[in-house]
């Protein structure tokens, strides 16, 4: 079962950068890139919880703000040698507006 | 789909090097297959001294085994010599009569021993030394028979004699020069390396020329042009290699002492390429490791299409590895009319270090039994920095002119594995080693890659470089002459800079596509570089990214490790009033600030603050008069005050007025890295004026100038610029010093290693003599200033950039779609 929720315009999120989702309990990184794909991070870095919302959008990559890791944005997995993998959670766009697929009830 | 066909003769070092960044770059192009004449998968020919030592094992040395092919679906045939290239028909042909099609083709041949051909030459027991195979020979001779003769006195045959030595042989070293590794070494030092090893047991017979070898079926001793003879049982001639180039020859590829290729590696034929010790490239031939890897990244680049690479010949520097001696060279070691030498020696303590100089740059290096500043000494070469500001401490090292940060442990040989190398990030002496020979590393950025160290701060960048030379000996690739800028590019900063100047490239866009960049929109670390590069150059048209800029910068405020941020606002001077103090206790309590400290730059910083709420209490410090204090950019950060005439007694000038004239004029101003001023009213100079990056000292006449100071990573004392009578003279002078570091660091370059880089002399010919240039920089850096003294801070908290501070909140009632 999916749980489709809007949470913002395309627009909102800058090019290149993203947005953070807050939750009753959890921080997510809502990314977009330079060709408009976006995606769905949990805002936490495998390597010490730094928040990759703050990092730099590159390709389909993040760099974390703390110490350079490199999290691929489509598996959440850290880029070799470094290794480590951070959630993801399903995203899509329909007409321009950004869905999330959460369970509150299971979030909550 | 039908993939093109890559055929590689040679399964070496050079050969799978090259496939190894070619598969970086496409592992999709190409469906691969590799020939090697020797029965084994890809090992490190430079390590086969340390097995012949009894150090290593043969399985230590190799570098990719059958499960490496497999993964890469490269197909390897080993044990079957490729006898004929047919262009014609595109294909090679075997030994045994396999025929493969090429689409492209890599020749990676390597070279040969040279044997002299005396009488002789053929009989058992006589070897080169250049494979396994070599190595098995020598050590089962080693079991079998006591005398052995090295012919040749190079790098090569002074390992064998060594390891020889090591297996129980009586060794006797043949040189036909009067003074060994005469291509490397000079004579004091060829004449300390001869003592150590004759103290380890080699004999050695100097200019003797090999006439014959006499025996048998087997050989039984050497004779020499002189009649004379020295018992044998094993004859290893170590007097250089030959390019191996009779199966591209036969081809018809036009060879001269080498296979000819351009600077792309390709050669005569454009569907053939060759890399490694086979290739003559601009005239030379190379024997050495590192030369052949930055081959084999320019031949990968071209062989996956992307066609930008270039390769332009290699400074090389030698190591000797065998244990216990210290031994380094790089570049023209002998001088000549026009070079000068400095020279350090010791006899007592084995030490000889010689510096050739030429204009007052290194073009040579010699040392021995201290060789820790070799790397050090070889950056200074390759990249020809003008050394007259520390020639007179340069012998004593690197660490004298101020690598405080490890102090006297830098002897690496001597330092525990579980000794700590990388501060930042906890790695030892042991992880390294084992990371290196484990993962076969061959460079620094490898290294930090796989272990972190250097990643960081960066000042155990000498230790790692050393630690990687001491394991991997020879084949320690240091850094390209010509760094990239970051795995986007082959630019490095300065061509970038130039370019940006030279082309009027305005947008980062334009940068991407006029420098062939790799990579859609570039990665963390270039993307600012860039951002800064083009808004100090455009000050007045580039729209500033903020999407280019790291967090701190995005935010106006120091991501701490919890994820909130700091705020500090601005004291010009550190001058502060009583209002002042109030506004920020009053901000304090209303956001709730855990923690403030009063900071090193004369400022108060808070701590703590949640991203959300910046705007705000930006709103309210900038309603009490506040500005940003740019704590957190790579930006002008503070100008240090002491008390000065006013109050102090000893004071000579106005210190703290002219240190809030200062702020007002550099404030806001971005920098290729953080910024630091500071003015001391008197010599006793309380506010640390001499480790700033821009520091005045005031004195009775006038005001002393000093640049290039750190009192961070690297502690380093400022150099005096110059003296000037007049506060309206300092201002123009800290403009115009800004602005050219501005306009020519490159990005993240303190002041301090920029003026070591640029020469003390070369800023003061732009500043101080050159009255007119130093009005224009200052100028310029006013006009900049117009663009940057907009406070963000107060931008932001009337609503700019909104997004970057507002999270988006979802709970249980949020609308399912």
């Amino acid at each position: 079962m999916t749980n489709w929720i809007e949470v913002a315009k395309l627009d909102d999120i800058p090019k290149l950068g993203s947005r953070v989702v807050q939750t009753e309990t959890i921080r997510i990184a809502v990314f977009r890139t330079a060709a408009d794909q976006v995606f769905a991070l949990k805002d936490e870095c495998p390597h010490r919880k730094g928040p990759l919302s703050q990092g730099i959008v590159h390709d389909n990559t993040v760099t974390c703000p703390l110490h350079n890791w490199k999290i691929d944005l489509a598996s959440g997995e850290a880029k070799a040698p470094d290794e480590g993998c951070t959630r993801k959670f399903p995203i899509k766009i329909e007409n321009g507006v950004v869905y999330l697929d959460i369970d509150m009830q299971a979030a909550a | 789909m039908n993939k093109e066909k890559l055929v590689l003769i040679g399964n070496g070092m050079a050969g799978i090097r090259t496939l190894e960044e070619l598969l970086k770059l496409d592992n999709q192009k190409y469906d691969i297959c590799v020939f090697g004449a020797e029965p084994y998968s890809n090992y490190n020919r430079i390590m086969l001294s340390p097995v012949l030592a009894g150090e290593k094992d043969f399985d230590d040395i190799i570098l990719n085994d059958q499960a490496w092919y497999d993964d890469n679906a490269i197909e390897l045939i080993s044990g079957d010599s490729v006898i004929e290239i047919n262009r014609i028909k595109q294909q090679v042909i075997t030994e045994k009569g396999l025929v493969k099609d090429y689409d492209r083709l890599l020749i990676a041949t390597g070279s040969n021993p040279f044997i002299i051909p005396v009488p002789g030459h053929d009989k058992n027991g006589v070897i080169g030394f250049r494979d396994i195979a070599d190595v098995n020979a020598m050590l089962k001779a080693s079991k079998r028979y006591s005398n052995a003769v090295v012919i040749g006195g190079g790098l090569l045959g002074l390992e064998a004699a060594n390891g020889l030595l090591k297996n129980g042989m009586d060794v006797t070293v043949v040189h036909l020069m009067d003074s060994l590794m005469e291509r490397q070494l000079d004579k004091p030092a060829a004449a300390l390396l001869k003592a150590s090893l004759e103290e380890k047991g080699l004999k050695f017979l100097m200019q003797a020329q090999t006439a014959a070898i006499i025996g048998d079926e087997r050989v039984k001793a050497v004779e020499f042009a002189d009649g004379s003879t020295v018992d044998a049982d094993l004859v290893v001639m170590a007097v250089g290699i030959r390019p191996n180039f009779s199966l591209a020859q036969n081809a018809g590829i036009h060879c001269e002492r080498g296979i000819v290729v351009n600077d792309t590696m390709q050669t005569f034929d454009p569907k053939i390429y060759a890399v490694g010790e086979c290739v003559q490239h601009r005239g030379q031939c190379y024997g050495l490791v590192a030369p052949l890897f930055d081959q084999a990244k320019v031949a990968a680049n071209h062989l996956a299409n992307l066609g930008i690479a270039r390769y332009e010949g290699s400074v090389t520097s030698t190591k000797l590895k065998v244990t216990g001696i210290d031994l380094f060279s790089a570049g023209e070691f002998l001088e000549d009319e026009d070079s000068e030498t400095l020279v350090l020696q010791d006899p007592a303590a084995g030490i000889y270090k010689k510096l050739v100089i030429k204009d007052n740059r290194i073009t040579g290096a010699v040392m021995y039994g201290d060789t820790l500043d070799g790397t050090w000494y070889f950056q200074l070469l390759r990249e020809g920095t003008d050394i007259s500001a520390f020639r007179k401490t340069i012998l004593f090292g690197q660490h004298d002119i101020g690598d405080a940060g490890h102090g006297d442990e830098t002897r690496i040989a001597a330092l525990s594995h579980d000794a700590e190398i990388c501060g930042c990030n906890g790695v030892c002496k042991g992880d390294i080693v084992d990371a290196i020979t484990k993962k076969g590393l061959f460079t620094l950025d490898d290294v930090r890659a796989h272990t972190k160290a250097s990643s960081s701060c960066g000042s155990c960048t000498g230790l790692v470089e050393s630690i990687l030379a001491s394991t991997v000996g020879q084949g320690y690739s240091a850094a390209p002459s010509k760094k990239p800028m970051c795995s986007c590019t082959e630019h490095s900063h300065d061509d970038v800079i130039k370019a940006i100047k030279t082309h009027e490239l305005k947008t980062m866009d334009a940068v991407r596509q006029s420098l062939q960049w790799k990579t859609e929109d570039g990665c963390a670390s270039c993307r600012p570089a860039l951002n800064y590069y083009l808004l100090a150059n455009w000050p007045l048209e580039y729209q500033d990214d903020a999407q280019s800029r790291f967090i701190n910068e995005r935010a106006h405020g120091n991501i701490q490790k919890d994820g909130t941020y700091s705020v500090v606002p601005r004291m010009f001077g550190g001058l502060c009033t009583a209002d002042q103090l109030r506004a920020i206790a009053d901000v304090s309590d209303k956001y709730k600030v855990p923690e403030m400290k009063v900071t090193g730059g004369q400022r108060i910083d808070l701590f703590g603050v949640k991203k959300e709420d910046l705007p705000e209490m930006w709103k309210d410090l900038t309603e009490a008069g506040f500005v940003s204090g740019h704590a957190y950019g790579k930006a002008m950060r503070t100008v240090k005050t002491c008390a000065g005439s006013n109050w102090c007694r000893f004071g000579t000038q106005n210190s703290t007025g002219l240190g809030v004239q200062l702020e007002e004029l550099t404030w806001g101003s971005w920098m290729p890295h953080k910024f630091k001023l500071a003015v001391s009213g008197c010599p006793r100079n309380c506010a640390e004026a001499t480790i700033k990056d821009f520091g005045v000292v005031c004195v009775d006449s006038g005001y002393e100038l000093h640049i290039g100071g750190n009192g961070g990573i690297k502690v380093r004392v400022t150099d005096l610029l110059c003296k000037v009578e007049s506060e309206a003279q300092v201002l123009e002078y800290c403009g115009a010093f800004i602005q050219k570091y501005r306009e020519e660091a490159r990005y993240l370059e303190r002041t301090a290693p920029w003026v070591e880089r640029v020469g003390l002399q070369t800023i003061k010919d732009a500043i101080v003599d050159d009255a007119e240039n130093r009005r224009a920089l200052h100028e310029r850096f006013k006009i900049s200033q117009q663009a940057a003294q907009i406070d963000p801070w107060k931008a932001r908290a009337d609503g700019d950039q909104a997004h970057e501070f507002q999270t988006i909140e979802i709970n249980k009632q949020s609308q399912v779609a």
